[in-house]
């Protein structure tokens, strides 16, 4: 113990912790601040009645109300909207077998596959989207709701699979030897035990695969064919043509989306708990 | 296994296999790869032009992580020791823009920084300035935009990691007489490396073949490989050559990747 006293130094000690704490706090708050306060002025911006530049002429609702009777924008929405909830049933189905495959059974050379797996975390979106374009276009497939539907599969199946997985990896098997030990069969035992004891990893990576798939635009972008605007492609095209207060306000309505889908997912969660 | 394995050869490898053959082949006036098969796209690729594009591509996106990191860590670290009812909220207000469309919170950086954005109509107002200044378009404005929209993917893996920290390790390497710096590079830095290795790489892959970004933040000035990438698809109309950079793309990735995890595991090992 007498060695120690010789190591520490009293007494600067204590200022340098609270100066430590003060750059943290500092540092958070900065960060805050600039994750915040672009998107804050967009969502005040929405509700100003001038139609270009950024000084405050007075309060409106009428950008929300325009957005409702913007024909284009409704139907880029709800094709948006069929894209996200198809693909991700689609995820979910084909993310959550290939964890229990990945998870149980043995097969050849299933390092590759694991690391195919993470092949969309690590190969640039842009290379993933030029890639599928040419690879519709060799086939002679015409590009649309079919391809905008797979591609949305191909690159968000890999995270239920990786939200599942991980679930799996401390799941209890001697409950499920306990259904069948008590008369249960195969098919049984799966929809009683397994899959409501994944529910809460299924849940995780659908929401995941959802909001992947509704924000998407880089891949849409590519292949996508004629007319076929996902909401994201709406907004790009919007954007390019020069903006009006229109954006501010699907821009909010978005945001307020992806707020109420966190919220839902902590919901969620806790009632699991 | 059956349906995964087939949608990710399909749709995945194959797709690859296309653009790899693709890009060996030259083009018709429309665009599209025909024969004769040769080396000369990747010939072109090694231009001094796009080589100098792809090493400006990947100094941005370093640029990019080494600010995000450095930004994140105190963050991160900051909510990791944050009493629970206070951390929760942090967190879920992390998690908001890690869930938000990045092209609408791209668009409202962008729309912040105009010459005619609220910065500027604000500066000018208080008579501060009188002209507006032009923040966007430069490289900068495209590495601020990336930053910006990186953040959330670096604060939660570092989070996730520091969380988990054991406080009594940092304890007893003060109390063995490290001062707190050495505590922090031998100790804290080792211990949650996982963190700040999958955060590095969900900020610099998407950074180095960024599209959005710098269309938005570069104003159509600044080019980056993505926006090479783009426009051979599009204006440019040159699909085979446009292969040829993509897998070029891929290929530089993937190596920072496995260099990336290679100096991690070195890093753990040497504690």
């Amino acid at each position: 113990m007498g060695d120690r006293a010789e190591y520490a130094p009293p007494a600067p000690e204590r200022p340098n912790l609270r100066l430590g704490q003060l750059s943290l706090i500092a540092v958070t708050l900065f960060t805050f601040a600039f994750l915040y306060v672009p998107i804050i002025v967009l969502i005040l911006f929405s509700f100003n009645s001038a139609r270009t530049g950024a000084v405050w002429q007075g309060f409106t609702l009428s950008w929300y109300q325009r957005l409702l009777g913007n024909e284009a924008l409704l139907t880029a929405a709800g094709r948006s909207l069929i894209i996200g909830i198809v693909s991700t049933a689609g995820s979910v189905v084909i993310g959550t077998l290939t964890a229990l495959a990945m998870e149980r059974e043995h097969f050849r050379a299933k390092a590759v596959w694991d690391g195919l797996l993470y092949m969309p975390v690590i190969i640039p979106e842009i290379v993933s989207g030029v890639s599928l374009l040419l690879f519709f276009a060799a086939g002679g497939i015409e590009r649309g709701l079919l391809t905008l539907v797979v591609s949305h599969i191909a690159f968000s199946m890999p995270f239920v699979y990786l939200t599942v997985r991980a679930r799996l990896a401390d799941f209890d098997r001697s409950i499920e030897e306990a259904a069948q030990d008590l008369g249960a069969d195969e098919a049984k035992t799966f929809w009683l035990i397994t899959l409501p004891l994944l529910m809460p990893g299924i849940v995780s990576g659908a929401l995941l695969a959802f909001t992947l798939s509704i924000d998407d635009f880089i891949i849409s972008f590519f292949v996508t064919g004629k007319g076929w605007n996902t909401l994201p492609i709406y907004i790009w095209s919007q954007l390019k043509q020069g903006v009006t207060p229109e954006i501010n306000a699907i821009s909010a309505v978005l945001l307020l989306f992806s707020v109420s889908v966190i919220a839902l997912s902590l919901l969620l969660q806790r009632r699991r708990n | 296994m059956f349906p995964g394995a087939f949608w990710l050869v399909v749709f995945f490898a194959l797709p690859l296999l296309v653009i790899f053959v693709i890009s060996f082949m030259a083009r018709d006036e429309l665009g599209s790869p025909v024969p004769p098969f040769s080396l000369d796209n990747y010939q072109q690729a090694f231009d001094s032009l796009y080589l100098n594009l792809f090493l400006f591509s990947l100094w941005i996106s370093l640029l990019t992580t080494v600010v995000t990191l450095l930004i994140s860590f105190p963050v991160a670290l900051y909510i990791a020791r944050s009493p629970k009812r206070w951390r929760n909220i942090l967190i879920f207000l992390v998690m908001i823009p890690f869930w938000t469309n990045f092209l609408v919170r791209t668009y409202a950086l962008q729309f912040l920084m105009r010459a005619n954005g609220p910065i500027n109509t604000l500066l000018q107002g208080l008579g501060v300035i009188q002209e507006p200044i032009s923040m966007l378009s430069t490289p900068v404005a495209v590495l601020i935009g990336l930053v910006y929209g990186e953040l959330p993917f670096m604060i939660l893996p570092l989070y996730a990691s520091l969380e988990k920290f054991d406080w009594a390790m940092f304890e007893a390497a003060q109390d063995l007489g490290a001062d707190m710096r050495r505590a922090f590079l031998r100790v804290m830095l080792p211990m949650t490396m996982p963190g700040v290795l999958a955060g590095s790489i969900l900020v610099f892959v998407p950074s180095v073949g960024s599209y959005i970004t710098v269309e938005l933040m570069g104003g159509g000035k600044i080019n980056m490989i993505g926006r090479v990438i783009a426009s051979q698809f599009g204006v440019a109309s040159n699909w085979p050559f446009g292969s040829a950079i993509s897998l070029l793309l891929m290929v530089v990735v993937t190596i920072a990747a496995l260099v990336y995890f290679r100096v991690g595991r070195g890093e753990r090992m040497a504690l």
